[in-house]
């Protein structure tokens, strides 16, 4: 179980303006600027969730990750994973979380890969019997047979990716962080790196607190969403609830000959052109078949299309909503 | 488990690492290769610059030519233990990148896991270059060779004293990695580390050449416990009373930066910025 408490962490940034006046300056003054990184955050994950943890850049989501690996130590708040303070015990802790920096790489670059991993293993001090195992259903399921004895260098992102999964969970960790696990992956390695993530979920139940700037990550795998913002928690909740805020909303893409005539009320228009028309509908006060008969009595419709908004838009729509 | 079982795991552990870092480091042949040539070539150009001014006034040289001799083939056979300028260029960018995340979420500690590797890529590099720039100066002949220890004694006082010159110089260069946690260039800190350690630790010339006064001040700073202290015992210009404390002086330059560089360690990983996000 991990549970966070009012956790706070600041960094001193040193600022100047541009130009040589300011850079001279800086030399004799310093101006810093601190930063909340986290400003009080809290949040509590029971074993065997699977938690979608976003929020627009610079909004803590890697320092909370950071902190929960043991990595940083915070200003104040405390934080137990486990019953541990990930700080305090780094060493145990670390033991039994895996962790995945999208944008990092724990694999010696100039190494074939099951050099790394076997390296891994007796860092912590896994079992034969258990690598054996725990290496032969990575293997299969991240299909990495091909790629083990190619050095690091030479791997592509997914396939590199996939090693960097298959590194962390080497030792069966019961918690895994995943910071990006699909930043700058094609279409198919996302797919295969997803898929993986959720059997590691469904059929292994470990804990999973993945972040993530693809909200398609977020609608494949997590039922529950934390939001955070400029250091605090915003949102905290089911994603079935962050739908259920897309409301009565629905946008009604039109292709029409004929003039378009001054919408009935629920209807508004919000992009025309000469033969085509973005419209939106509020279905609660007008259903999307009587908006439908409504222009089809009016002028000839050709296509038709309706969209409910975006997960995408969603969250860009809270971002602006919180004003982070 | 039993303590007595935990801590041998943890050797293991530790044993790895320094296992697939030594055996890395044995697979460059051609520098090996290249690198023995090199310290050949230098040694033997120091020693006909040296015996030039020996034939000028041998009694004006605070060494005798054969102790010299000795000395600089010391020097170039073990070049990779103690060249206090030998960083790993990945614990500079593990530093600077912030991939530092990674090492950190290991049940591993920080400095030994850094120790350990310095010193096993220092060892693997020694071992491909001492032999043969040994052999060869072992069949040069008296005074510019190398010639054989002083007694047996010394010998023994000399491996003792060689492996608390290699951990300290291991230690330094630990005090320099660590140090890049503070400042966002580590260029400039090792600038300074380096020109003082090559300098004071008798890297370009031996200790006893400086001046007088820089070389009384010279002998109580950690670089002369470095290879100033092995390669003299070796050959007996260090001995005696001389040697004892010598010995202990080492002793405490390695327990003053072992510490030193724990402590900063520690405060660093405190206040850590893991750069980049």
């Amino acid at each position: 179980m991990i549970e966070l408490a009012n956790i706070r962490k600041s960094f001193r940034v040193s600022r100047r303006g541009a130009g040589m006046k300011a850079a001279l300056g800086a030399l004799f003054r310093r101006e810093y600027e601190t930063i909340h990184a986290l400003d009080g955050v809290s949040f509590r994950v029971e074993d065997g969730e699977m938690v979608g943890y976003i929020g627009p850049n610079g909004a803590g989501k890697s320092s909370t990750i950071k902190i929960m690996s043991g990595i940083l130590t915070p200003d104040s708040g405390e934080c137990r994973i486990n019953g541990r303070t990930p700080w305090q015990q780094r060493r145990e802790h670390v033991k039994e979380i895996g962790v995945v920096f999208g944008q990092r790489s724990q694999l010696w670059w100039d190494v074939p890969v099951i050099d790394s991993f076997e390296l891994i293993r007796d860092i912590y001090e896994v079992e034969e019997s258990a690598y054996r195992k725990n290496l032969g259903r990575l293997t299969e399921q991240l299909e990495l047979s091909k790629i083990l004895r190619t050095p690091t260098r030479q791997l592509s992102l997914g396939q590199r990716m996939r090693c960097e999964i298959a590194a962390s969970l080497l030792h069966s960790p019961k918690i895994l962080f995943l910071d990006e696990p699909t930043i700058g992956l094609d279409a198919v390695s996302k797919i295969a790196v997803r898929e993986f993530i959720r059997r590691l979920n469904r059929e292994e139940g470990a804990t999973v607190l993945l972040t993530t700037h693809d909200m398609q990550d977020i609608e494949a795998l997590t039922e529950r969403i934390i939001l955070i913002g400029k250091g605090r928690i915003l949102l905290d909740g089911p994603l079935s609830a962050l739908r259920s805020r897309r409301g009565s909303q629905r946008t009604l893409t039109v292709r029409y000959a004929g003039s378009l005539p001054q919408p009935c009320p629920g209807l508004r228009v919000c992009e025309k052109r000469e033969d085509r028309a973005v419209l939106e509908v509020d279905t609660a006060a007008l259903p999307v078949s009587e908006a439908i008969a409504w222009l089809s009595g009016r002028v000839e419709l050709n296509d038709l299309s309706i969209d409910s908004q975006s997960i995408d838009s969603l969250v860009a729509e809270l971002y602006r909503e919180y004003a982070i | 488990m039993s303590a007595r079982g935990g801590s041998l795991r943890r050797a293991g552990k530790y044993g790895s690492i320094f296992r697939i870092r030594f055996l890395n480091g044995l697979q460059y042949r051609a520098a090996a290769a290249a690198g023995i040539v090199t310290q050949f070539a230098w040694g033997t150009m120091e020693i006909l610059i040296f015996s030039a001014f020996y034939q000028g006034n041998a009694d004006s040289f605070p060494m005798e030519m054969a102790a010299l001799s000795s000395y600089i083939w010391l020097q170039q056979a073990f070049l990779a233990l103690f060249m206090s300028w030998f960083y790993e260029g990945e614990i500079f960018s593990l530093i600077s990148s912030g991939n530092v995340a990674y090492e950190l979420c290991r049940p591993l500690d920080l400095y030994s896991l850094w120790f350990l590797r310095s010193m096993a890529l220092r060892l693997s590099r020694a071992l491909l270059r001492c032999a043969p720039i040994l052999l060869a100066a072992v069949l040069l002949p008296a005074p510019y060779g190398l010639a054989l220890p002083a007694s047996p004694a010394a010998f023994g006082w000399f491996l003792l004293s060689m492996l608390l010159a290699f951990l300290l110089v291991v230690s330094h260069t630990m005090l320099v990695y660590v140090l890049c946690f503070f400042t966002i260039d580590y260029r400039g800190v090792r600038m300074v580390a380096d020109s003082l350690s090559e300098f004071l630790s008798g890297a370009v010339i031996p200790l006893p050449f400086l001046p007088g006064p820089l070389c009384a001040l010279a002998k109580w700073l950690p670089y002369a416990s470095m290879q100033n202290m092995p390669f003299r015992i070796y050959s007996g210009d260090i001995a005696g009373m001389e040697l004892q404390n010598g010995l202990l002086l080492q002793l405490f330059w390695l327990a003053i930066f072992y510490l030193l560089g724990r402590l900063l360690l520690h405060r660093a990983l405190r206040r850590a910025v893991v750069q980049g996000g």
